[in-house]
């Protein structure tokens, strides 16, 4: 089992999520957040002055896969998330230890699903 | 002849239809998704400003100024050249607050239209078409309707305070731009509310708003304007119920936002009838602008498949036709007007019918040809990245929130 966290530009989530349940990745965790990159910061301006803030604003996902389906899940994202420039985000990959339906009490691989 | 209490009721008439752009703003605001909650209003508060130049520029004179053949009003009345404060004939109000009070009817017509190309509208392509449509398109059909020597004025086709000239016109205009611009990406073609708190105290201050509308269209302190008072009210609640119900027996749950949109489709059909149909009248006309409403937002729009993002055709187009044809069904010459079928004059239905289809030509025809242009000049679609990103940092370069200060 793994734990994928993708940090992607916000308005590519409807494009990640529809290429993911294309490979019939259905459960995720999603959440806005702020993040600090090498990308440039986004240009506001109020009342004619410009601020740029570097902390800009993300999208995280969160999928936990059981192995069968993690180089499915991985390709989605590669494939639905880039733009080719900085800023396109990250993909962080965890071994996943444990997994328990709440609801039930199963465990591992028949929790996930 | 000045008559101060007239003045007075419409100084204050005039302010309240004003405050109905903001409004609607944010009735509109609360309706669409948070990263294009600062578009709307944007183009709200320049609508309000934008128009209210190009009226006393000339847009008061097109629509108002001496009439020419019955299709214009001409130039006459340029940059208010002539327009004073003493009462036009027939008046008791000072020429100008006349002029303002048309005004704030000129600045919410376009408005209105932001409802069906949001999320996606190129600012620049917006600002052209809205100047554009309003001289081209709004200023003759209120010239038409409203101005004496205006061809439907002869023809005594009753629109009280702007069913056919402001709701049926934006309605259409609505539905023939949707068709062009196209969908939304990302959504079907429903609404997603980001704040419908936003969307309440839009349509609560629209209510409000309506009483300077339709009251002061009156133009003055007469038994009219109250009969238009108590029309406006009993209509507006009167659909607001049916939505709720409708809502509560098709899809199982009565809903704000259905209560808010019966709110506003009743506001919309009892507008050509306030002054003169009878308050037991205004419920059915109210009513039956909530039913048809329901049914054109619910089934017709997922049927056809066009993303009237915030249903300005459903609701204002629809219950707008209602309630040009019910005018001519339920008006009384006791309350104002002419008698109307339930009076005996049969042939009111068939007059009002000759304004309601005039409406639908020129208004889609109008905006056909003005989006064209305005796509071949400056372009009408923000490029699918900037849709996605959203028309507040886009457009504007500002966010509506922020995650975390």
């Amino acid at each position: 089992m793994k734990y994928i966290i993708a940090i992607i530009k916000s308005h590519k989530l409807y494009d990640v999520k529809k290429e993911l349940e294309n490979n019939e990745i259905h459960l995720m965790t999603v959440s806005d957040v702020l993040g600090c990159g090498r990308q440039k910061g986004t240009t506001e301006v109020y009342r004619g002055v410009t601020e740029v803030d570097n902390l800009l604003r993300k999208t995280k996902i969160e999928i936990a896969v059981n192995d069968d389906y993690f180089e499915r899940a991985v390709n989605a994202i590669m494939k639905a998330a880039p733009e080719n420039e900085i800023g396109d985000g990250k993909i962080f990959i965890f071994d996943l230890a444990e997994c328990i339906r709440i609801r039930t009490g199963e465990k591992g691989g028949e929790a996930i699903g | 002849m000045l008559n101060a209490a007239d003045t007075a009721w419409m100084l204050i008439s005039t302010a309240m239809v004003m405050v109905m752009t903001p409004t609607l703003a944010f009735f509109y605001g609360g309706l669409v998704r948070r990263k294009n909650v600062l578009s709307i209003l944007m183009q709200c508060m320049v609508i309000l400003s934008v128009i209210s130049l190009q009226w006393v520029l000339f847009g008061y004179s097109l629509a108002f100024g001496p009439d020419k053949g019955g299709v214009i009003g001409g130039l006459d009345w340029v940059f208010l050249r002539g327009v004073g404060l003493e009462p036009l004939e027939g008046q008791t109000i000072p020429h100008q607050l006349f002029m303002s009070f048309q005004m704030m009817f000129a600045v919410i017509t376009p408005a209105l239209i932001v409802g069906a190309f949001a999320e996606r509208i190129k600012f620049s392509g917006f600002l052209l078409f809205t100047v554009l449509w309003s001289t081209l398109v709004y200023d003759p059909m209120a010239h038409w309707v409203w101005a004496p020597g205006g061809w439907l004025f002869n023809k005594g086709v009753l629109d009280f305070a702007g069913g056919t000239v402001i709701h049926i016109l934006a309605g259409i205009s609505a539905l023939v731009f949707s068709f062009l611009i196209g969908k939304r990406n990302g959504r079907g073609s429903s609404p997603s509310p980001h704040n419908l708190p936003f969307a309440v105290l839009g349509a609560g201050f629209l209510w409000f708003g309506w009483f300077g509308f339709n009251a002061g269209s009156a133009l003055g302190i007469k038994g009219q304007t109250v009969s238009a008072f108590v029309n406006t009210n009993t209509a507006a609640a009167a659909a607001a119920l049916t939505w709720m119900i409708i809502d509560w027996f098709v899809h199982k749950s009565p809903t704000m936002l259905g209560v808010i949109t019966g709110v506003v489709a009743g506001l919309v059909a009892i507008t050509p009838a306030a002054g003169y149909v009878s308050p037991m009248s205004s419920i059915a006309i109210g009513a039956g602008g909530s039913m048809l409403g329901f049914i054109f937002v619910s089934y017709i729009k997922p049927r056809f498949g066009y993303d009237d993002s915030l249903d300005v055709f459903g609701v204002h187009g629809m219950a707008g036709i209602w309630g040009a044809i019910a005018t001519g069904i339920f008006a009384s010459k006791a309350i104002g007007g002419t008698d109307g079928l339930i009076h005996g004059n049969a042939g009111q239905v068939g007059v009002q019918a000759i304004g309601v289809l005039v409406a639908v030509v020129f208004a889609a025809a109008g905006t056909f040809v003005l989006y064209k242009v305005c796509d071949f000049f400056v372009g009408m679609r923000v490029d699918s990245r900037e849709e996605n990103i959203g028309l507040d940092l886009t457009q504007h370069h500002e966010a509506g929130y922020t995650l975390m200060d």
